[in-house]
């Protein structure tokens, strides 16, 4: 078996005009959490649905563990998928659900209903395989897809936005879920999802779309700390783009630059500043406590402001209110910047 | 004033029910009910032969009139002739809805709409008419299979027992035609009303997970289009039951039901005849509804 899970070359998917997916080469690896980020539209289903089979290349080649599937039709690959709506069959039981890949294969009732059974075990869902998914709830139902795409034993299991319709606690809890069911079974996970937070949690990598293209593959962290360009560092968390003359200023570089508001300190006016940093004088405009931190809005002497986040370790919201109107120095590590160029 | 009005019924919402119920319930009891039930009592009188009046006296001798061989022909020919058109409405309404449901445009479904009701609007009678022209002996299907030296082949089929006849008019094939035409819109619609209800997603889900196009529709379209082809088989079935209409106009001198029907209570004047091989569809009816929902068609009503 080959070490890439999937091969993307070159691939471009045009509707009429529209270039959904336009050039694309990309590698997943095999056994990976791969996740592709974007906002909507920015073509990462379209090459979610490439991989399954609902959708095919205008142009370019996607290959699976080396073979070239650009063109097979979904009941030809061995790679399954978690709907976003579920897609569970509603005319049948959860166990006629979980089972229906393997019915179709051919696979005889009895053994159908021992790996069933293990599946709905798997996802915690023992004892389900007599109701109908009417009578499941939106978690439950998200579970029985996954049980129900597994029990194939797929080569790639794609998951299309599958904890959207999810509320917040839940869909925390799944993604922890998620993440230990795919060590587990090791099989590689290629996750969509327009949620940063969703992929900087379970990925092993990250994918980040933008109109189409790839903008940066990398981890969570090289991604979050490294954001290869302004869209990167706008999209993933939340940044400071600097640029122009108040970036020469600072760096003495006519760059533009990305600084992540929780890596900038907010020291007193005359502190102390080292050579491996940079800094800025300013004025705190703006204070809004947030529980678990506070973000200020520095306007910078000279023009341009900064967002800076501090926690509130010690801090509480009387003392964070007293530094508004206060001039203060902020200060970061040079390493903490990523010049994103543009 | 109006305004105390409305405040009364505001505050009695199960007055304003009754209100609103009453006229539909009183035709619904009264005209709808009342029709049937006359009709009920009437197929228990019989028809005195000597004297040409009805008899009002209880008894089954009119029922027992329906087990004569012709007569019971008469329903094996009728139920016959309503499967097979429910059959082939089936057959043809079934892609057409699903090219509406899945993938005409907007526009192109509204066209389609338009294009399948739009017979319904004008009279039955005028088009079934029509069809005359079309099926006649000089007419357009004789006339057109003359042109491509067909005609051979027509004659063939009319010589045929059973589906032939003198003419396509005058043959059980030119009611079976004409009868698939005039109801096939009852088909299209609720077919295409279930499977629009079907997601996309379901479809891509069964060939995810292995099915062919073939199986997806065997095994996830077809069960979930079910409820909406029972539905349109029990208009078509139960209209060609009773319909006499065609088959006065259409075929040989053979009775259908509701010809039947027309005949005892026109020429004849026997009206509990006329009653009792009324509830002849109404019994196959109930029959026909058993099996569909032995079938699970009601299940997701």
């Amino acid at each position: 078996m080959s070490d890439s899970a999937i091969q993307f070359r070159n691939v471009s998917r045009h509707f009429g005009d529209v270039k959904a997916v336009n050039d694309v080469s990309l590698e997943i690896k095999n056994g990976e959490f791969f996740s592709m980020l974007g906002p909507s539209g920015s073509g990462k289903t379209t090459c979610l649905r490439m991989i399954a089979g609902f959708d095919r290349p205008t142009s370019g080649q996607i290959f699976l563990y080396g073979q070239d599937v650009s063109h097979l039709p979904p009941y030809e690959r061995s790679v399954n998928t978690v709907f976003q709506d579920y897609a569970l069959f509603p005319h049948m039981t959860i166990e006629e659900n979980v089972g229906y890949g393997l019915m179709i294969k051919g696979i005889s009732k009895a053994d159908r209903a021992k790996q069933v059974d293990e599946m709905l075990e798997l996802v915690q869902l023992p004892r389900f395989g007599g109701r109908k998914p009417s009578q499941l709830s939106g978690g439950q139902r998200q579970r029985v897809a996954l049980a129900r795409a597994l029990v194939n034993h797929p080569k790639v299991l794609l998951l299309d936005e599958p904890l959207g319709a999810l509320d917040l606690k839940l869909r925390q809890q799944m993604q922890v879920e998620l993440k230990s069911i795919q060590q587990r079974v090791g099989i590689t996970f290629i996750f969509v999802t327009h949620d940063q937070e969703e992929a900087l949690t379970m990925s092993d990598r990250i994918a980040v779309f933008s109109q189409g293209k790839i903008e940066q593959v990398g981890t969570p962290s090289e991604v979050y700390e490294h954001p290869s360009s302004t869209f990167v560092a706008g999209f993933v968390g939340t940044s400071n783009l600097v640029s122009g003359e108040v970036a020469k200023r600072i760096t003495g570089a006519d760059a533009r630059f990305s600084i992540r508001p929780e890596k900038i300190h907010l020291g007193a006016a005359d502190q102390k500043t080292e050579a491996d940093m940079f800094f800025v004088d300013g004025k705190v405009r703006d204070v809004v406590y947030l529980g678990l931190y506070t973000r200020y809005l520095v306007e910078l002497d000279g023009g341009g402001d900064l967002v800076v986040v501090e926690q509130n370790l010690r801090t509480t919201s009387m003392d964070v209110m007293k530094v508004k109107n206060q001039k203060v120095r902020l200060l970061w590590k040079k390493e903490h910047v990523s010049y994103v160029g543009g | 004033m109006l305004n105390r009005i409305s405040t009364y019924f505001y505050l009695r919402p199960k007055t304003v029910l009754a209100l609103m119920l009453l006229p539909p319930l009183l035709w619904f009891l009264v005209i709808y009910i009342g029709s049937l039930l006359t009709m009920l009592v009437n197929s228990f009188f019989y028809l005195d032969g000597f004297t040409g009046k009805v008899v009002r006296e209880f008894t089954l001798r009119t029922y027992l009139k329906l087990l004569d061989p012709s007569n019971l022909q008469i329903f094996t020919r009728t139920t016959l002739m309503a499967v097979f058109v429910t059959l082939a409405c089936i057959v043809i309404a079934f892609p057409l809805s699903y090219y509406m449901a899945r993938f005409a445009s907007a526009r192109m479904k509204t066209i389609l709409y338009l294009a399948v009701t739009l017979p319904l609007w004008s009279s039955y009678v005028v088009r079934v008419y029509s069809w005359k022209l079309i099926l006649a002996q000089e007419g357009i299907v004789s006339w057109f299979a003359k042109l491509v030296h067909l005609d051979g082949l027509l004659n063939w089929y009319l010589g045929l027992p059973a589906v032939g006849g003198t003419s396509l008019a005058l043959s059980t094939t030119g009611v079976f035609i004409v009868f698939v035409y005039i109801w096939l819109p009852y088909m299209i619609i609720p077919i295409q009303t279930a499977l629009e209800r079907v997601p996309k997603s379901l479809i891509e889900a069964a060939g995810d997970l292995g099915a062919t196009p073939a199986q997806t529709f065997r095994t996830v379209l077809l069960p979930l289009a079910f409820p909406g082809v029972v539905a349109g088989s029990i208009f078509t079935f139960s209209l060609t039951l009773g319909d006499f209409i065609v088959p006065q106009l259409f075929g040989d001198s053979r009775f259908y039901i509701g010809k039947a029907v027309l005949t005892y209570l026109g020429t004849s004047g026997n009206i509990p005849l006329a009653a009792a091989f009324t509830m002849g569809p109404i019994v196959i009816m109930i029959v026909y509804l058993l099996i569909a929902r032995k079938l699970g068609a009601f299940d997701a009503l």
